[in-house]
């Protein structure tokens, strides 16, 4: 069949040949994975959908902190910082959860599932998807941390170790978000079913994380952050292979 | 391409009512099979079940590729679907969904086999407009061009000339008496026109 590739089944293949192969197809995925992420990347930035959503989010959150710490006239105590942190993870997961379960139940609201499911190989979907979750990530957690530093004047005092916890609790809720969006997609009261089923898979990481910002935003509390990132890259990894292995089922149920 | 579909005793059920029950055929490269029937007797759902796009309530479906089987869930290389619920990416270009399908089929695929699948299938000249500005007869044109992309050896065709112009149907003959020659071709229609393209015609009753 023409252009069907590498992936088909040689029955001649040796024990020998059969590393390449198997390392040919891992190629391929991934191929096919970016290629599923630029897809929706260009969707995103000819649509702005979850863009626009998060960044509000996340701009009126910061804004709103801002005004009310004002008031509050927070002193840099132990108790201000964790505040602080709780604040900034509290700005993210609400932002986070208005755009990214957007990836799958676009799919679904468009009614494109179907062409999908047909080219692509679903661990690819995933995979692409959770690329899309990053990105989106990382640019929310870039402008809510710059917001919060110049709104709510938060001072970070060891700032290596902030965008450490910062990218590390990310990476927890976009492996989170990225399963949960797959299951809920053709659910009835999507937004209702991701935030319920969010709330017990993303509080652990989140607080977590709030206790490894707070450490940061102290002067030389780097060390005191590192078992926060080492929880929150275990908790990523955990969840990214359980996803992994559970996301044909969800894709094909 | 040596390759056989075969359906064994094939049910489906919404709820409590059963759309179809035990359904067995068999076809073969350079067979034709029409599925006919009423509104709501399961002629699209039956062309789901052969896509891998739902599962069947009882029975097997299986594609057979010289002694090799495939789950019709594993058969997405195998199959090209063209269906009135088939959408694209309405906010990509014609060139651009198809430059999408291509890589995640791990196709090469240059911009001028784009072109030449695109003329094909009549859309000459509209490569870079959104599909969000295609009429309905020239989305179901880009239908094909998608489900084409990949050669398939199994084409299936729910409603295959619906929204189609006179030359939109001549496509579609083309295509499918192209196909006919080395695969399968499965058509679920009410036109009485379609008929005449069955070398099997399968009957659905109505409920």
């Amino acid at each position: 069949m023409a252009g069907h590739s590498s992936t088909e089944h040689d029955p001649g293949l040796t024990l020998t040949t059969q590393q390449p192969v198997a390392q040919q197809r891992i190629v391929d995925l991934l191929q096919a994975a970016w290629a599923v992420f630029v897809k929706d990347l260009r969707i995103e930035l000819r649509t702005r959908y979850a863009i626009n959503a998060m960044v509000l989010f996340a701009a009126c959150t910061a804004m709103m902190v801002s005004i009310g710490t004002t008031f509050i006239g927070l002193r840099r105590t132990e108790e201000a910082l964790l505040i602080q942190a709780s604040l900034l993870w509290i700005a993210l997961l609400f932002a986070a959860i208005s755009g990214l379960s957007r990836g799958f139940v676009h799919e679904e609201e468009t009614r494109t599932l179907a062409a999908l499911r047909l080219a692509a190989p679903a661990i690819a979907v995933y995979l692409g998807k959770f690329l899309l979750n990053l990105a989106l990530l990382a640019l929310l957690g870039v402008i809510t941390s710059l917001l919060f530093i110049v709104l709510v004047r938060v001072q970070v005092g060891s700032p290596l170790a902030f965008l450490g916890i910062l990218a590390a609790g990310g990476l927890s809720l976009a492996t989170s978000t990225t399963i949960l969006a797959a299951i809920i997609t053709r659910a009835s009261f999507k937004n209702a079913l991701f935030a319920v089923l969010a709330f017990p898979l993303l509080v652990p990481p989140l607080i977590i994380a709030i206790q490894g910002t707070a450490a940061t935003l102290a002067e030389g509390g780097g060390v005191l952050a590192l078992p926060a990132l080492q929880f929150l890259i275990a908790y990523s990894v955990a969840m990214f292979v359980a996803s992994l292995l559970l996301f044909r089922f969800v894709w094909e149920a | 391409m040596d390759i056989r579909l075969i359906v064994e005793e094939v049910a489906a059920r919404y709820g409590a009512r059963d759309v179809f029950a035990a359904v067995s055929v068999e076809l073969c490269a350079g067979e034709t099979m029409v599925v006919s029937g009423q509104n709501g007797s399961g002629k699209s759902t039956f062309l789901r079940l052969l896509a891998g796009l739902q599962r069947a309530d009882a029975g097997q479906i299986t594609y057979l590729v010289g002694q090799e089987a495939f789950d019709p869930r594993d058969a997405g290389h195998l199959i090209g679907w063209v269906a009135p619920d088939l959408m694209l990416y309405r906010d990509l270009t014609a060139r651009e969904n198809l430059r999408f399908f291509a890589a995640v089929r791990r196709i090469t695929l240059d911009d001028h086999a784009i072109d030449d699948l695109l003329a094909r299938v009549g859309l000459a000249g509209r490569s870079d407009d959104r599909l969000a500005a295609y009429s309905s007869g020239m989305t179901q044109r880009m239908r094909y061009a998608y489900a084409l992309i990949h050669q398939p050896p199994v084409l299936l065709l729910d409603e295959p000339t619906v929204t189609l112009d006179e030359r939109g149907a001549e496509v579609v003959d083309t295509v499918i008496k192209a196909q006919r020659r080395h695969g399968i071709v499965v058509i679920a229609t009410n036109d009485p026109r379609e008929l005449r393209y069955g070398d099997l015609v399968l009957e659905f009753g109505s409920t």
